[in-house]
């Protein structure tokens, strides 16, 4: 613990510079990743989609079994069979946005299906269009669940974005991976706590992300 | 007016939910689609406002052909009210009560008045309500929000589906009569679902009483009590229609008017002898204006004192549109034998007795079977 201290006051430019690497990718991904997921899970609840829907869902979660080393492995022979680079940036970004596709796709899925469909009937039934329906009714009743789903899939993309590390793309993973070659404890201390305080930050902002877009008349005390 | 011709759905999968359905509602009738549960009745009306396409047949609406009008447009000019659960549960009251006019572009000045001026139409105190959500309602304050955003944007038709199906039973009849009053001040043209033939008698001017997606008898309240069509509808009206027949009476027409009536300066002599005289057991208070101060029964005469010392002043009245069944389950439950009827201005119109139920019963049973 001590070397790792010792470590960071003696060379924190080399954290600091490690720390936004990480910071970068995990922000293109979720910048991606967000509103991919979002809009995919919108689409697969339209009217008819039922079966997309579940070869959707289906996918997204065979995708989350796939240990990420292996995911990695997967994409650089699909990436090098389209001739392009194998290893850095690219891959890693495309690896972290399949795995933060789940929980987004689920909860946005399963908020909006889960609308009473009476209010949407009435809404219907007043004369509201189907996009008025969405932003105004859907969505809104949906998004606790919908951010919810964005916080863990937030962590997570964080959490993994370690591993990239491994097909060269930077990141905290290096000096977790760097220390774990050399037997270097400080290295792997320093790398593990930033990471996990990142995912810490990140989850306490999304949950209060999660309280800010409860609609006031779901947080209002029901009347016995 | 809404006029349905030869309406008829089939679902893809061959069921027949609607067969050659046709009638007429008229301008400003409340008109009750009655049955049992699968005979069509929801089915029809959600054809009227295009939420279930028709498979063959036409709906005209004010002589208009409904598939001819642009679907949101034609939604957005008739109100729609369904069991509680669609009051939309993120927004306030006011928020829910302005959809519709919003939809339609008013400017927020004019949907804030037209929501508070609907709330009073509703008793709801607009002050107390208007920003509040929905789960801070009780049942059936939720109910009156949500014929109040039926109402919105002042539509000429309203379609209710079991608008007063999820609440209790006692504050569901203060709703019907509630909302009646309202339809006699709006006259709106109404198509009302239910399957409680005693909300359709009380509510209708006019019940289609449908069976497995056909219309077997469309009518008047009485005409559906007294000359049933067939075994169906008998069945369906029950024994006990003398007792149903009571939602079709209004306490007005019952009721002995003018009675005597004595002032509260009076002596308990003058009033004795006059009980005597005409022949009652209690007689009204009425100040000098009419208006109802109490009641006198003759059990509490005694010699000697004045007429305000012995009157019951906090009687209970009725007015004179409330449905007979209601005034008789009072009369019933306090145990009056008279129960003294005021209009809608406090003023002394009259007294309901027993007698004058039985009397008016017997004659409505005779002379509507006769016909």
């Amino acid at each position: 613990m001590l070397e790792a201290w010792q470590f960071i006051s003696k060379r924190p430019e080399l954290l600091l510079g490690w720390t936004l690497d990480h910071l970068q990718i995990t922000f293109v991904a979720i910048a991606i990743a967000v509103p991919l997921g979002i809009t995919l899970g919108i689409y697969i609840t339209g009217k008819g989609r039922q079966q997309t829907a579940d070869i959707v869902l289906y996918l997204a979660e065979i995708m989350m079994t796939i240990p990420s080393l292996a995911l990695f492995g997967l994409l650089m022979i699909l990436l090098a069979s389209m001739g392009m680079s194998t290893i850095g940036f690219l891959p890693a970004i495309i690896a972290l946005i399949v795995y933060g596709q789940l929980p987004i796709l689920r909860n946005t899925y399963t908020a909006i299906k889960g609308v009473d469909p009476a209010m949407i009937e009435a809404a219907k039934g007043m004369g509201m269009e189907e996009r008025q329906i969405l932003f105004k009714i859907k969505l809104p009743l949906s998004a606790p669940v919908i951010i919810a789903g964005l916080r863990n899939s937030i962590v997570l993309i964080i959490g993994i974005a370690a591993i990239a590390t491994l097909i060269g793309a930077g990141g905290l993973g290096v000096p977790i991976f760097r220390g774990l070659r050399n037997a270097r404890m400080d290295l792997i201390i320093v790398g593990g706590i930033s990471v996990s305080i990142l995912a810490l930050l990140a989850d306490g902002f999304m949950a209060f992300v999660e309280r800010r877009v409860t609609p006031r008349g779901l947080r209002v005390k029901v009347k016995p | 007016m809404i006029r349905l011709e030869n309406i008829t759905k089939v679902y893809p999968d061959g069921t027949e939910a609607v067969r050659g359905m046709s009638f007429k509602v008229n301008e400003g009738e409340l008109c009750v689609f009655l049955g049992p549960s699968g005979c069509g009745k929801t089915t029809t009306m959600k054809m009227i406002n295009r939420l279930i396409p028709i498979t063959s047949g036409k709906i005209y609406i004010d002589g208009v052909d409904n598939t001819k009008i642009d679907e949101t447009e034609l939604r957005r000019n008739i109100g729609y009210a369904i069991q509680e659960i669609g009051l939309f549960t993120h927004m306030t009251v006011g928020e829910n009560i302005e959809i519709v006019p919003a939809l339609k572009g008013w400017s927020k000045a004019e949907r804030r008045e037209r929501a508070e001026n609907l709330l009073e139409l509703m008793r709801l105190n607009p002050g107390e309500f208007i920003d509040k959500y929905p789960s801070e309602l009780s049942g059936g304050q939720r109910q009156r929000v949500g014929v109040a955003r039926a109402l919105g944007a002042d539509p000429s038709m309203l379609l209710m589906d079991e608008p007063f199906g999820a609440i209790d039973p006692i504050t569901r009849v203060e709703l019907q009569s509630e909302f009646l009053k309202i339809q006699q001040k709006i006259k709106k043209t109404i198509i009302f679902v239910t399957h409680d033939i005693y909300e359709a008698i009380k509510m209708g001017d006019r019940i289609a009483l449908m069976k497995e997606g056909k219309l077997v008898q469309y009518d008047t309240p009485a005409n559906i009590l007294y000359h049933p069509k067939d075994e169906f509808v008998e069945g369906f009206v029950g024994a006990d229609r003398a007792l149903k027949g009571l939602q079709l009476l209004r306490v007005k027409e019952v009721m002995t008017s003018s009675p005597p009536v004595a002032q509260a300066e009076e002596t308990v002599e003058v009033i004795r002898e006059r009980m005597e005289r005409e022949g009652v057991d209690s007689l009204a208070i009425v100040g000098n204006d009419r208006k109802f101060i109490g009641l006198v029964d003759v059990s509490d005469l005694r010699d000697g004192k004045a007429v305000k010392d012995i009157m019951s002043p906090s009687a209970t009245t009725f007015t004179v549109n409330a449905v007979l069944s209601e005034a008789l389950s009072v009369m019933l439950s306090s145990g009056l034998k008279a129960l003294p009827i005021v209009g809608e201005d406090s003023k002394f119109e009259g007294v309901l007795t027993f007698d004058a139920i039985q009397k008016a019963l017997h004659e409505a049973v005779e002379t509507k079977e006769l016909k």
